[in-house]
């Protein structure tokens, strides 16, 4: 094919663009690299922060920030995926109840996450934890209605809840038909080909849509600021009612509320470092799985 | 078959789709190798979970609406609220005292507390205006170029670096731009304040650009091959082809990505509650003052406030307000992405 010179135009152009986005990538990920790689250190990732939040290390923030994670982890993956096996193994796609789940799940994954985050208070602290309050004891303190790991981690499942569906259905679907029609021929109930059949051959797929839910869930910051992320607090959570610190929300704190932010800058981006690496090792992770279970699917 | 032996007349009527197996198939009598065919009770209780659980994202929906709403309604009737706040300020315009003139003024903090919600909704659209126009282009010349020129090697290191940059949390973005982008800008380009609208969009435009490539890149791949063999069967030069076809056949793909970045946009929250400046300025057209929006107002704001207060009822309206118009974006967005994958499939 020959090209003229308003078809070099074109690629010129499309091929800026791609330039601009990459170049501006390799600018962010070497700026943090660059400047929080020298703060990183054992003692940095082990100790808690001094009273100054600059000095000392961030392992409160780390525990934290892992803890919140393998909860809404719990609570959300299994319903995730119980949904994306009825709307994908059950439910036939034309039935009105799987249109008006798959539309919820879109509207859902759209929701601004500091809407969720006014949901968390709403809904998880005033009204669920206000309610188990005012039943279990007459003392008018909080116990359960106020900000705590156990509602932050609530309300990241929920947010993370169709990241999980829509992955899973995606494993789902790479299973070959042939597969569930000969489990069922062989006089296997619905049920038994979904649990021997579809979800041991989806497996991979499965597994890297928790994984990239789980990433997702871990940097978000803006719901969890009024649902139980302390600003400072020297201390691990060891209950479900506890607040606890947060990777990205004290970057969010030190880099917005700390009177002096050049002294803070190398504590800064040592964190958001530290972060970058937690999401991004669960992200390439999930694509070495994805990876490998489309090898085990090929013939 | 090892399961647990059990007898199938025990009232559990297995859910979904599996009732016309049960009522096909004869009772078997009670003898312990032929009521090993029946289904164990765990897999019944199974389904039901499962389809019960299914509900779980309308549940979410409506719970999100229903919550959120029963903090802000009382406004309407609570005379706390109306002690202090008039219904019509949140929206009009009004002549304070030691105005000359009617003013728009979000001023939670003054005396008397204003609540316009106006100068917060202008931040949001500024703030996304410019950033959707940045990452439009960006995004679409991304995706055409990966669709139509790139070389496999190129797109095999290309689409894992968007995911990448797609996986960034938004608050180490917003950081980015708050320490990097900031400081940058201004030397470049002299801004007054510091943080504004620009630093910000450009902080947004890097979450939005993601979106926008994946949709469109989609949609561009899911042109059938036909269309365009038969236009370069006719003689049409490949960026023709690029511009008269695909691009025209993609075009509701593309839009639906424009609409749902743009939901994504005026809903994100941590990049301009940082970048932003966050001083609640009603200029419609000055790009490089610093601006507050509805997300990082919500964000800021509702630690510092008792519950059931004048300025918590509005902060919850501001959430209502958010919600529903991420809600109506989502549903245009999927329309359009449906009507393309109607037209495409009609087509092919």
């Amino acid at each position: 094919m020959r090209h003229t010179k308003k078809d070099w135009l074109l690629a010129g152009l499309t091929g800026l663009s791609l330039a601009v986005i990459l170049l501006l990538l390799a600018v962010l990920l070497g700026q943090i690299i660059w400047h929080g790689a020298p703060v990183i250190s054992a003692e940095f990732l082990t100790e808690k922060p001094g009273a100054d939040m600059i000095s000392g290390g961030i392992w409160p923030a780390i525990y934290g920030t892992v803890f919140m994670t393998l909860l809404m982890t719990l609570a959300g993956v299994p319903v995730g995926i119980a949904t994306a096996i009825f709307l994908n193994e059950y439910a036939s796609p034309r039935s009105r109840i799987a249109k008006v789940v798959r539309l919820a799940v879109n509207n859902l994954a759209g929701v601004p996450s500091i809407v969720f985050g006014l949901f968390g208070l709403g809904f998880f602290i005033i009204f669920v934890g206000g309610s188990i309050d005012s039943l279990l004891y007459d003392d008018p303190t909080p116990v359960w209605g106020k900000p705590s790991i156990l509602w932050a981690s609530l309300t990241l499942a929920v947010l993370t809840l169709p990241v999980v569906i829509v992955t899973t259905e995606e494993a789902l679907r790479t299973v070959p038909r042939e597969l569930r029609d000969a489990s069922l021929a062989l006089g296997a109930t619905r049920f038994q080909t979904v649990y021997k059949i579809v979800l041991p051959n989806a497996k991979g797929g499965i597994l890297t849509g928790v994984i990239l839910a789980v990433s997702r869930g871990a940097g978000e910051v803006a719901p969890i600021i009024f649902c139980g992320a302390a600003n400072f607090l020297p201390y691990l959570p060891t209950d479900l009612r506890d607040m606890f610190m947060h990777l990205g929300y004290h970057v969010y704190a030190l880099a917005t509320q700390s009177p002096n932010v050049d002294a803070a800058q190398p504590t800064l981006f040592g964190t958001v470092l530290v972060l970058l690496v937690l999401t991004f090792s669960l992200n390439l992770l999930a694509v070495i799985i994805r990876a490998r279970s489309r090898a085990a699917l090929r013939p | 078959m090892t399961e647990q032996v059990l007898d199938a007349g025990d009232g559990h009527a297995p859910a979904v789709n599996s009732r016309r197996r049960t009522t096909l198939r004869p009772r078997r009598p009670k003898s312990k190798l032929a009521s090993s065919f029946q289904t164990p009770l765990w897999h019944r209780v199974a389904e039901r979970t499962i389809a019960v659980l299914a509900l779980a994202a309308i549940a979410a929906i409506a719970l999100i609406f229903v919550f959120i709403a029963r903090e802000a309604v009382p406004m309407f009737w609570e005379v706390e609220f109306a002690e202090e706040v008039e219904l019509r300020d949140l929206f009009l315009a009004k002549e304070w005292k030691g105005y000359d003139e009617p003013v728009f003024i979000w001023q939670p903090v003054g005396e008397p507390a204003k609540f316009n919600v106006v100068p917060l909704f202008v931040g949001s659209l500024k703030v996304t205006f410019l950033a959707m126009l940045m990452s439009v282009p960006l995004g679409i010349g991304c995706a055409m170029f990966i669709a139509l020129y790139a070389p496999r090697a190129v797109r095999e290191i290309v689409k894992p670096a968007i995911e990448l940059l797609a996986g960034i949390p938004s608050v180490v973005l917003g950081f980015f731009a708050l320490m990097v982008l900031a400081s940058w800008a201004q030397a470049a380009f002299g801004f007054h304040f510091r943080l504004n609208a620009v630093v910000a969009a450009i902080g947004l435009a890097l979450t939005i650009v993601p979106v926008i490539f994946t949709i469109a890149e989609d949609a561009i791949q899911s042109v059938p091959q036909t269309l365009t063999e038969a236009a370069l069967a006719l003689g049409a030069r490949k960026y023709q082809v690029a511009l008269r076809v695909v691009l025209p056949a993609a075009l509701p793909g593309i839009a639906a990505g424009v609409v749902l970045g743009f939901g994504r946009a005026i809903g994100e929250t941590m990049i301009v509650l940082m970048a932003s400046g966050n001083a609640a300025i009603m200029e419609v057209f000055d790009f490089t003052t610093s601006v507050r929006t509805v997300t990082a107002t919500i964000a800021a704001e509702l630690g510092e406030v008792a519950q059931g207060d004048p300025h918590w009822r509005v902060l919850f309206l501001l959430g209502v307000m958010l919600f529903g118009v991420t809600f109506v974006l989502n549903i245009v967005g999927d329309l359009a992405i449906r009507r393309l994958q109607k037209k495409l499939t009609a087509e092919s």
